[in-house]
This record gives C-alpha cells, structure tokens and sequence, in this order.
C-alpha cells in the first residue's frame, strides 16, 4: 500500500535537495562493485547460454543455427511448451480457487487463530521440496491414502490412476505453491482499511457484492503477485514435475535435463532452456504489467 | 448550493442499556439515550471511551453483549447492516479507492439495484448538495481531506438514510472549512429530517453542532443534556472538568441548613452554595467554579481568600490572570480588560456576582 508522503515545506526543500542529490550519486557508485558482481554471476552465464544454443553439434565444435531449426521445426516442441504454460495456468488457477477463500477466512479470524494459519501455511515452505513431493506419492499413490480412504468408503472399486496423471501433478504442485500465493495475498488484503467492508454493508451491498465490487479489486495487487510466483515456480518445478508426473509428462524443465544430462547435447537443451526462460518471461511479464495498473486503486 | 429531496418523517432512535465487550473489557457500559426524531446529537468524551464502539454497534458492524436498539420503537438488533438504511461516515471517510466520486456516491443506490439515468440524477444531486460536481471523475486519492470528507457525506446521504451517524466528521478540516461543514450538516440534517449522531471530542463543535450532548467517560454516559445544561449544570465531576475551564477548590461542608450549605475553603472562606443531594455535615468536597466567575478584590472579607497573583495574559478582550491559594490551589480568573491594576487590588479572590459554582463530593 503505497502511503503519500506529504510534500516537504518549501524552505526546508532547496539545501537539502542539493546534498540529497550528491549522496544519490555516491550511493549509486558505492552499489557498483556489487552490480558487477552479480553481473558476473548471473549475466555471464546467460550469455553462455546464449552461446552454447548457437553451436550445431554435442561437441560445440560447429557454429550455426542448426539446435534452433531442430527445436523450432518440432511441432513437440511446441507441445511441450503449451503443456508448461497449462501446467502453470492450471495451477495458478487452483492455488486461487483455495487460497483467495483461504485469505478472506484468514484475514476475519480472531489474532490468535491467525498466527496458527500464518504457521501453517509458512510451514510447507520450511520443508524441503523433494521431501513435500515424496508425500504426495504417499498420498496419491496406488496403495496411497486418497484411494484407501475412497475404496474403504466405497465410493471407487478401483484404485484411482493419480501419480504419473497431470490431475495428481496439479494437486500436488498446488499444496506445494500455496504459500506463494497465500503470502503475498494475505499482505495486501490485511493492509486494507476494514472500514471500507463496513462502508460498502451500510450503503446496503450483500457480503457477495462487496466482496466482487470491493475486496477483490482491491486485492488485486496480491493477487497478480501471488499468479506470478505461482506461475514461475510451478512451471519450472523440476522435482515434483519428474517425480510425480513421472516420464511420460513431458514439461520444458524435463526435456533440459534429459538434453544436458542423459543425452549429452548441450546446445540443445541451451535452446530449450532460452525456449523455457523466454515464455515464463513473457507471461510473467504481462501479469505484472496488470499488477502494475491495478497497483494504482491501492494506497493509504 | 441546491437543496436535496423533501424532507421525510424523522425517526425516533432509542439506546437502551447497551454494553458492548471486547474481551475482558467493556467498551461500552449500559449507555442509554432517547434521541427524538431529528434530533442532533454529540457523543462527546476523551479517546477511547466507547463512542466509535457505539456508533458501530447501531450501524450493525458490532453486536452488543446487552441491551437494544430501537428505530421508530422498533428494535433492529436482528437486522444486518445492510438492511438498516443508516448512513454513516467514518472516522477515516473508508472511501473506496479504486472508484471515482461518482462511483463512490453511486454505491448505495446501485447496492439496492437502482441503475442508469436515475442513478446518475441522484449522483449529481447528491455532489451538487456538497459543492463537489466538477470532481465526480476524480479518484479519492486526487482530493483534499476536506473535499474527501464531502464525498463521504454524499455518499451516506444518497441512499436517503433515516439516521445519519458521523465519526469525528471534521476532524481533519482546517478552522474555516470545519465550520462551513458544521453549518452543512446542520442544514441537510434540518431539509433531509435526518436523526443524527455526531461523534467528537471537540467540546466547541458538539455546542455548536448538537441540540443534546451526551457526555462519556470509560464506556458510560455521564450525563445527557442540552449544551447550555451541560456547561451550567455539570451533573459530575468528569463533566465538570470535561466541559470548558474550570477551577477545582478543595473545602468542607461546615453548616447545612434549608437546603444552603455553608462551605469552608481550604482557601479560607467561607461561601453560602446550595447543597448537593445526599451530601452530610463535614463532608469533604470539590467546589467547582468557572474562571469567569472569580473575581478579583483588594478588600479582605468572609467570603474572600487571599491569593498570590500571578501572571495575567490578554485574551481578546478579557485578561487570563493566575493565581495562587494559601493551600497552593492554582486559579485561573477571567475579568474584562481594565486598566492596569496593582498588586493590591489583586491580593484577594471572591465569587463574582452571578456565579453559580457547584459542589461535588470528594474522598478525603
Ligand atoms: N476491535 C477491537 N478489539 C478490542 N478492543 C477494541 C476494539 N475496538 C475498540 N476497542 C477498545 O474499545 C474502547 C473504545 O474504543 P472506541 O474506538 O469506541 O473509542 P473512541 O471513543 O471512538 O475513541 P477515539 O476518540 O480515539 O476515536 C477502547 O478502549 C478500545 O481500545
Ligand atoms: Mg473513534
């Protein structure tokens, strides 16, 4: 929530904006030898990478563009680059149907009830991924507890095909992003003036029509936030996309690490890397463009 | 500036023995007030006594742990706020910020399934009544607190409330603009026939503004009475010293006799006041006086007390003096300018001719 800072008194405003803009300029060279360093870590190997795509055998011996007419002219190529995006959007679409009620049940419970959710839904974050996504095999698997449960209480005969399926993959990927999107959504939605739900009951709205005209434009911002890490981190989630999808779901994250550590061929799995990088940059970049503009309605 | 609609029947709303707990404590503590339809009435007390709390709880946001509300004799306890067509503007205006003035203004009506030409009438109306309708396109962020406070009110009139409660309303205002918007108020709350509650902690505005005060201390309504009432008849001590400036003298009941009791200050005099009710002989008490009704004296006598002068500051046309009891009390007395006086003539203190000091009973 953006607060205005009220303007400075003009006699105060002339000295100090002179040194101000003096220390602005030292702070920025101070900042240097740090900017090139991460320059150095995370630039440089981006060319690299950039580099590698560009060689048309395993040995990197042969420039040409030959890696990228391959990836480019692969119609699974494209196949897989949609069932990434899916991937992300399906997620994305299930951490928001649990989680925005999850937020509005937080954001109305008692201080006490709220530092208990807070640690539950921090808690997944405290645990490592591969163990997160070894307990969803237990879960989903064969003999795993979802289908126990539904063949004891008859309501399957058979056991439910779930692992290796992108149903179970989505399930799995949401409980593992949920505080993604629960973190950031929280901290807009409880930096918002409660009075304003209060405003909107007195001028006669339903709860409904205050929570569509009032809380969720407001929750905006926390809201494409929230999309955004989902999106990026559900997309290149390479543990659980393998472990729980298994090798027949075929996702970008996958197919470079088949290219770079099973296959050998370097270049290729560069260009399918620049491929991933290239389309989650794209989507993230439009949904924080969208945050941006709905940034606007929040401030103090 | 145009008038908004006819006026309607004015509502009755009664508060009868309402509490209200958060936790342990009470907020609110068993207030109850008769307010006459079209009434103005200011909630008046120090921060944190429980006037936000009460408002709420008749707006509907907060439910009382006791007690009933009545609209018109009927209770509207039962009713969500949404079905309880009060008006309210908040403490802090809780504009929405995402929707223009004319939005915002628009919210109630479209709330209640209103759309179109009638809508944008009514909008226009309503800006037009609080001088705003060259901003209906702006944002609320785009406008002073003043033109924000103004957006408020249109938007808890448009909905044409029976009962208008207003948080603190003026709170944020300049001295010109706050007065301008007192008289406002007070001139569609008489068009709209509007039942009003007035919260404030600005003693100057509930006298100016309210047709009855209810004064609160810690959740409890000390006393609910008109300004004039209010200031000349303080029914406690907190009132007393709530309401205007006021000198506290510390003295005994030392004769009690038709209804008269005779008090000896700490001071040294002695002052023939009506007595309190319930009040025995020897009591200790508090004898409350308002500055402008000491008086200064250069002749000793049994109804004066000598005192040390201290500064005197010019008021406007009155001059502040300030002085000291032989019991180290320390006055503030109220007289008009007159030319310099010497030490002499300030050396005692009495009541002046009018003054009606009262008596409230004190622990030793
Ligand atoms: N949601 C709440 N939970 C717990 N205590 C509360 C809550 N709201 C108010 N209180 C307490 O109730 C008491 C009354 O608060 P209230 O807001 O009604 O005061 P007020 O008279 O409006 O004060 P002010 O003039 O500062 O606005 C205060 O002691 C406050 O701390
Ligand atoms: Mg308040």
């Amino acid at each position: 929530m953006r607060t205005m800072t009220p303007p400075s008194p003009d006699g105060a405003t002339s000295p100090a904006d002179g040194g101000g803009k003096r220390s602005v300029t030292a702070e920025w060279q101070l900042a240097l030898p740090l900017a090139l360093a991460f320059a150095s870590i995370f630039l440089a190997p981006l060319l690299m990478l950039v580099g590698v795509s560009f060689f048309n055998d395993d040995k990197i011996s042969q420039p040409g563009f030959g890696q990228w007419a391959k990836f480019l002219g692969d119609p699974f190529s494209y196949k897989v680059i949609a069932d990434t995006m899916l991937l992300g959007v399906k997620t994305v679409g299930a951490t928001i149907l649990i989680g925005y009620p999850l937020a509005l049940v937080y954001l109305d419970a008692s201080p006490r009830v709220q530092k208990v959710l807070i640690f539950v839904i921090v808690m997944p974050l405290l645990l490592s991924v591969v163990v997160r996504t070894f307990a969803w095999i237990v879960v989903l698997g064969r003999e795993g507890v979802v289908n126990t449960v539904l063949m004891q209480l008859g309501i399957i005969s058979e056991p439910l095909r779930l692992l290796q399926t992108e149903l179970g993959l989505v399930i799995s990927l949401t409980q593992i992003e949920m505080p993604l999107m629960l973190l950031p959504l929280i901290s807009v939605m409880s930096r918002l003036d409660p009075n304003l739900r209060d405003a909107s009951a007195a001028l006669g709205a339903s709860r409904w029509r205050t929570l569509f005209t009032v809380i969720v434009p407001l929750s905006m911002p926390g809201l494409v936030a929230g999309c955004l890490l989902v999106f990026a981190s559900s997309t290149t989630a390479f543990i659980s996309q393998s472990v729980i999808g298994g090798v027949r779901l075929i996702y970008l994250p996958l197919l470079i690490w088949q290219q770079s550590l099973v296959v050998f061929n370097w270049p290729f799995a560069a260009v399918v890397s620049i491929a991933l990088l290239i389309s989650v940059l794209t989507v993230v970049s439009a949904l924080s463009w969208l945050g941006r503009r709905s940034g606007g309605y929040v401030h103090g | 500036m145009q008038d908004v609609g006819k006026s309607k029947a004015a509502r009755a709303l009664d508060v009868e023995d309402l509490s209200v707990r958060y936790g342990q404590s009470l907020a609110v503590d068993g207030v109850t007030l008769a307010i006459e339809p079209g009434e103005v009435v200011a909630l008046l007390g120090p921060s944190g006594c429980g006037k936000t709390t009460l408002l709420r709880v008749i707006a509907g946001f907060v439910r009382q742990a006791a007690g009933r509300v009545r609209v018109d004799g009927a209770t509207i306890d039962h009713l969500p706020s949404n079905q309880r067509n009060i008006g309210i503007v908040f403490q802090n205006y809780a504009l929405f910020p995402h929707m223009t003035v004319a939005e915002n203004v628009a919210y109630g009506l479209r709330a209640r399934g209103n759309r179109g030409p009638e809508v944008q009438a009514a909008v226009t109306r309503f800006l037009d009544t609080v001088q705003l309708g060259a901003f209906h396109q702006r944002l609320p962020r785009q406008l002073s607190g003043g033109q924000q406070q103004r957006v408020a009110l249109a938007r808890a009139l448009a909905i044409e409330p029976s009962i208008l409660l207003l948080d603190e309303p003026f709170a944020a205002l300049d001295r010109n603009l706050r007065l301008d918007m007192q008289i406002e108020i007070k001139r569609l709350q008489r068009t709209l026939g509007l039942t009003t509650i007035l919260v404030t902690h600005d003693q100057d505005e509930a006298m100016s503004v309210a047709d009855r005060i209810a004064v609160m201390n810690k959740g409890k309504v000390e006393q609910f009475d008109t300004p004039v009432a209010i200031y000349d008849r303080p029914q406690t001590l907190f009132v007393n010293g709530f309401i205007g400036t006021t000198n506290l003298m510390n003295g005994k009941i030392a004769g009690l006799q038709n209804g008269m009791a005779t008090v000896a200050l700490d001071a040294g005099a002695s002052l023939s006041l009506p007595a309190p009710a319930g009040i025995g002989l020897g009591a200790p008490v508090h004898m409350s006086v308002r500055p402008e009704q000491l008086a200064l004296s250069s002749v000793p006598g049994p109804d004066t007390w000598k005192i040390e002068p201290g500064l005197a500051l010019p008021i406007g046309a009155q001059l502040v003096h300030e002085a000291r009891t032989a019991d180290g009390t320390f006055l503030k007395i109220i007289e008009p300018r007159r030319a310099v006086m010497s030490e002499a003539a300030r050396a005692y203190c009495t009541l002046a001719a009018d003054a009606r000091p009262t008596l409230f009973p004190r622990s030793p």
